[in-house]
Parts: structure tokens; sequence; C-alpha cells
């Protein structure tokens, strides 16, 4: 006897705690296998981009705080970037450092919550590795704090570098949790790598050819784990990376197991990112002097400025009327393009799975909804 | 290691041998394509081995009012290079020029959000409805005559 079946049509979320943020999926099932799925975004749609045309350009600052919340710093300086590049001009080699500086241990604080909540969705640790990594970030989220009093929307650079110099505390702080959070990622690393659970759950699960990749536009971690080594800071320098020497780890099946292994390895290229800055960093003025308040590039002026954000290539598409506000203000989300291989992705594989390689993707809605 | 950015009439003058007429007009770092000819002039972008952009990094719509400007910026992932190619749809009421989703599946979302917030129509995209707002939205607010009631008027 065969046993009737028919496909059920499930929506996960938008509230639901594993799908980061509010993020809808219309999926199909057939038993437990997903057979169909559409991504379905909009819910924290804020509009950013046509505030920033009613902002001036240093205002703007404070919107890119909010597209992606795990890594404010990194959108900051993507942002930066796009007005030095409009307005051609450089911030002095302070501000570059401090800028560095600070963008990687965002990378670092970024990738430590990809990294707990993929584990957390794997339902097996019981939130320890969550726990252990929020614990590290939450060191970075206090040396953010002693640099501009912010912890999560820093708003800490500006067109033509930083707003402020670090205190004079804030160095041997930074060099505290330099020398303890090594220690504590062997301690997560302990817990986790080879693990017979994480192995088999996320080996060879829902891998992406590069092929496939590339013309999805996927960039960052996603794309590097598919065998690339494709990096924004070595390809296209900018702040004070042309100055420092590190790695770019890359997969080779693009499966769940490599997106999360890029990222375990980008987090120490990250420190010893950080503690090449240290060492190299000279005092000096952290923002150009000169630049007006308002700043206001020529007419028809346009630049797009991107860098390597730990979710992949962010840009700021900005182009100018000769006004106070960017005439457009085009912002090109890692997260967003990224989901375009979602299809890809989850269908074929079980609900449980599918959970999991979302996690591996490491979205975050507060940019691919702008 | 450097990206190297394409000089317009380097990307003009392959562009123009391969499909001629295709070129508007070009500039130091910008292209103009004919909207009406954009897939075949992408797909020649992308698959010529000279220019070879396999990674398209962002599309997205400007409104300058008497007509709107498509931006496509593409990135060639092997040679290191990039270059920006523009497209001009003229006329308020229904812009549209065909979609490059069968070049690069990368323009997918970015594609529906110019629909969505810009108002220009993508001919030939399998999905194209809104993305960012809901069906049954009136408008498309990225445009620049699009004024909320209450909205903050440009300050200074």
């Amino acid at each position: 006897m065969t046993i009737r079946t028919e496909p059920v049509t499930v929506n996960i979320g938008p509230q639901h705690p594993s799908t980061h943020g509010v993020f809808r999926l219309r999926v199909t099932f057939d038993g437990e296998v997903v057979v169909q799925v559409e991504p379905v975004f909009g819910y924290l749609h804020r509009g950013t981009e046509k505030l920033a045309e009613e902002r001036n350009y240093v205002q703007v600052v404070t919107l890119t705080d909010r597209l992606d919340y795990v890594s404010s710093m990194t959108n900051n300086q993507a942002y930066c970037l796009a007005v030095e590049k409009l307005l051609e001009v450089e911030p002095p080699p302070r501000g570059k450092y401090l800028r560095t500086i600070t963008a990687e241990l965002q990378r670092i604080a970024s990738h430590l919550v990809g990294v707990g909540f993929f584990l957390q969705e794997l339902g097996t640790f019981g939130g320890t590795p969550l726990m252990y990594c929020f614990r590290s970030r939450e060191r970075i989220l206090d040396l953010f704090e002693m640099l501009c009093g912010a912890r999560i929307t820093v708003s800490y650079m500006r067109p033509g570098g930083v707003f402020a110099d670090a205190p004079a505390d804030f160095w041997p702080a930074l060099a505290t949790f330099l020398n303890a959070f090594p220690g504590e990622l062997a301690e997560l690393e302990q817990l986790i790598l080879e693990n017979e659970i994480l192995m088999v759950r996320t080996r060879g699960v829902s891998p992406l050819p590069l092929d496939l990749a590339i013309n999805c536009s996927v960039s960052g971690p996603v794309l590097r784990a598919s065998g690339l080594a494709w990096d924004w800071r070595k390809v296209d320098p900018y702040d004070a990376y042309d100055k420092v020497e590190f790695q770019v780890p890359v997969g080779s099946n693009g499966d769940n197991y490599d997106r999360f292994w890029v990222r375990m390895q980008e987090v120490r290229q990250s420190l010893s990112i950080v503690r090449q800055c240290i060492a190299q960093i000279e005092p000096g003025p952290v923002r150009l002097p000169d630049l007006p308040l308002v700043l206001r590039a020529a007419p028809g002026k346009e630049a797009y400025g991107r860098i390597e954000a730990p979710r992949g290539e962010l840009g700021f598409y900005l182009v100018s009327d000769g006004g106070v506000s960017p005439y457009r203000c085009k912002i090109r989300s890692p997260s967003l393009i990224n989901l375009t291989v979602t299809e890809h992705l989850l269908v074929g594989w079980k609900l449980a799975d599918m959970i999991v390689t979302l996690g591996s993707v490491d979205i975050n809605m507060g940019e691919v909804d702008r | 290691m450097a990206l190297k950015s394409l000089g317009g009439e380097e990307v003009a003058r392959r562009l123009e041998a391969a499909l001629p007429g295709v070129v508007e007009r070009w500039e130091s770092s910008v292209i103009w394509v004919n909207p009406g000819q954009i897939r075949e002039a992408c797909l020649f972008l992308r698959d010529d081995p000279h220019l070879d952009f396999q990674f398209l990094s962002s599309l997205c719509a400007v409104d300058w009012v008497e007509h709107f400007e498509v931006v496509y910026h593409l990135t060639s992932l092997r040679k290191q290079q990039s270059a920006v190619v523009k497209a001009r749809v003229y006329g308020r009421q229904s812009p549209s020029l065909p979609s490059v989703y069968q070049v690069w599946r990368g323009a997918d979302f970015q594609e529906r959000e110019a629909w969505d917030l810009m108002g220009v129509r993508f001919e030939g995209h399998p999905n194209m409805k809104r993305i960012m707002l809901w069906e049954g939205f009136e408008g498309h607010p990225l445009r620049k005559d699009f004024l909320q009631p209450g909205a903050n008027l440009p300050h200074g």
C-alpha cells in the first residue's frame, strides 16, 4: 500500500529565531525535504537610500551604522571611503590605521556572532559555543565604547579619517584583549573542531559550486568557501591594508563546514592584522583638518567605494549634483546578494539542514532590507 | 595585485567592434550603451576573454528626472579589472529595458529593487515584482518626484 502524500507550504518567519532578524522564507516541503523556496524581504526596510538623499554627507554616517548592525564599523568605513573617493581626498596615516584596527576588530566580532549562531543552529551544544563567542565579542564592544561611547551604533569614522583619536587607556585595554583572545579562541576550537556532530551535520551539506557563486555575485566568506581567494583587501587595498601581511583562507567544497571554517580562519588573520597595525601606527592627526563641516562634491561626479566587509563586498555608489547631500546613494549589500543562491542551497535538503545552511551564509537583515 | 579600472575607450572599442552601433558614447571611465541591446552587450562583456566581466558587482538606477540611468558596476575576477556601463532610459510612465538576469543571476534582486524603488522595468526577468515594499504600494519612493506627506524637506 502506498501512502498518499502532498507537498505542504510553510512560512518560516518573519518572526522566527533562526532567520537572523525579520526574514521570511516561503518553503514547500515534501515530507521533510525542501522542494521549493521563496525568500521574502522588506520587513526591516527603512528607506536608507532615500534618507541619505535628505542628509548631508557627514550625517549619512549615522545611517550606515544601522545597515549591518553586527558590523557597524565596516559600514562606516565603506561609506567614508566612497565619500573620500568622491571628494578625492585621503585620510592621514593614523586615521587609516585606526580605521583598519577597528574594522578588523569588527570583523572578529561579526564572525564570532556568525559562527556562534551557526553552532547554535546545529542545536547540539546547548548554547555553550554561542556564549563562548559572545564572551569575546563583548570585550571588543567594550573597546569600541572606549573609542566612541557606543557599542553597536558607533559612527566612529568620518569622511577624512575618524572623529577622535583613541584615548590613552584604549591601548592597554586592546593589548589585554589581544593577549586573552587567542586562548579563548583555542577553547572554542577545542570544543567544536573535529566534533563528530558538527562534521556529520555540515560536511558536504549544501555545497555551492564556484561558477554558480560567481554568476550569482556571491561575495565574502561564502565565495571564498567555494574555492576562490577573492578578497577586496588584497585586490584593491584601502586604508592601511597595503601595509600589512595576511592570508586569504579558502575552502574547497563550498559546503556548510567550509563556510564555517573560512570564518574561523579569518578571525586569526584579523588578529594578526590588528597586531601589525599596532606595531606600525605613529602619532599624528586622525582626520583631515581642512575638510569643511558641510561637504560638497562637483556636480555630476560619482564614486563607487567598496570594501571587504565581514559578509562580503559592501559598496556605496554615490552620485553628486553639487549639493550638500548625495543625489543618489546606492548600497550594494552583500547579505542581500548572497541570498540569490538561497534556492540552490536549500532545495533537496531537509528542514533541519535548511536552518543550518542559512546560518552558514550569515545574513543580516538590517543590510538586506536597508 | 591591484584592481585596474578599465578606460571607457578600451571597453567601447572592443564592444563596438563586436556589436556595431551598441555604444552611444563613452567617457574616461564610463560607457553608455543602447538600452535596447543591453543584454547582448553584457553577454559580450562577460564572455569576451579580454574583458571577462563574469562578476556583476552592483546594478542600480539613478533618476535624472528627464531620464533614468541604469548603472552596472562590473568586475573581472581573473583579470582583476573593473568597468562601469550605463544605459539611459527615457519616459516616466513605463521606462523599461531588457533584463540581464540571463547573463548574471546576481542581477535578480537588484533588478527587482530597481523596479520596486525606482520604477524601471526589466523585460525578461522571470519574477519582476516588488521586493522591499508590498504589492499594491503606490509609486516608487526613490524617484525624485516622490514626496511622502510629512516627509522631511532637505536640510540646508
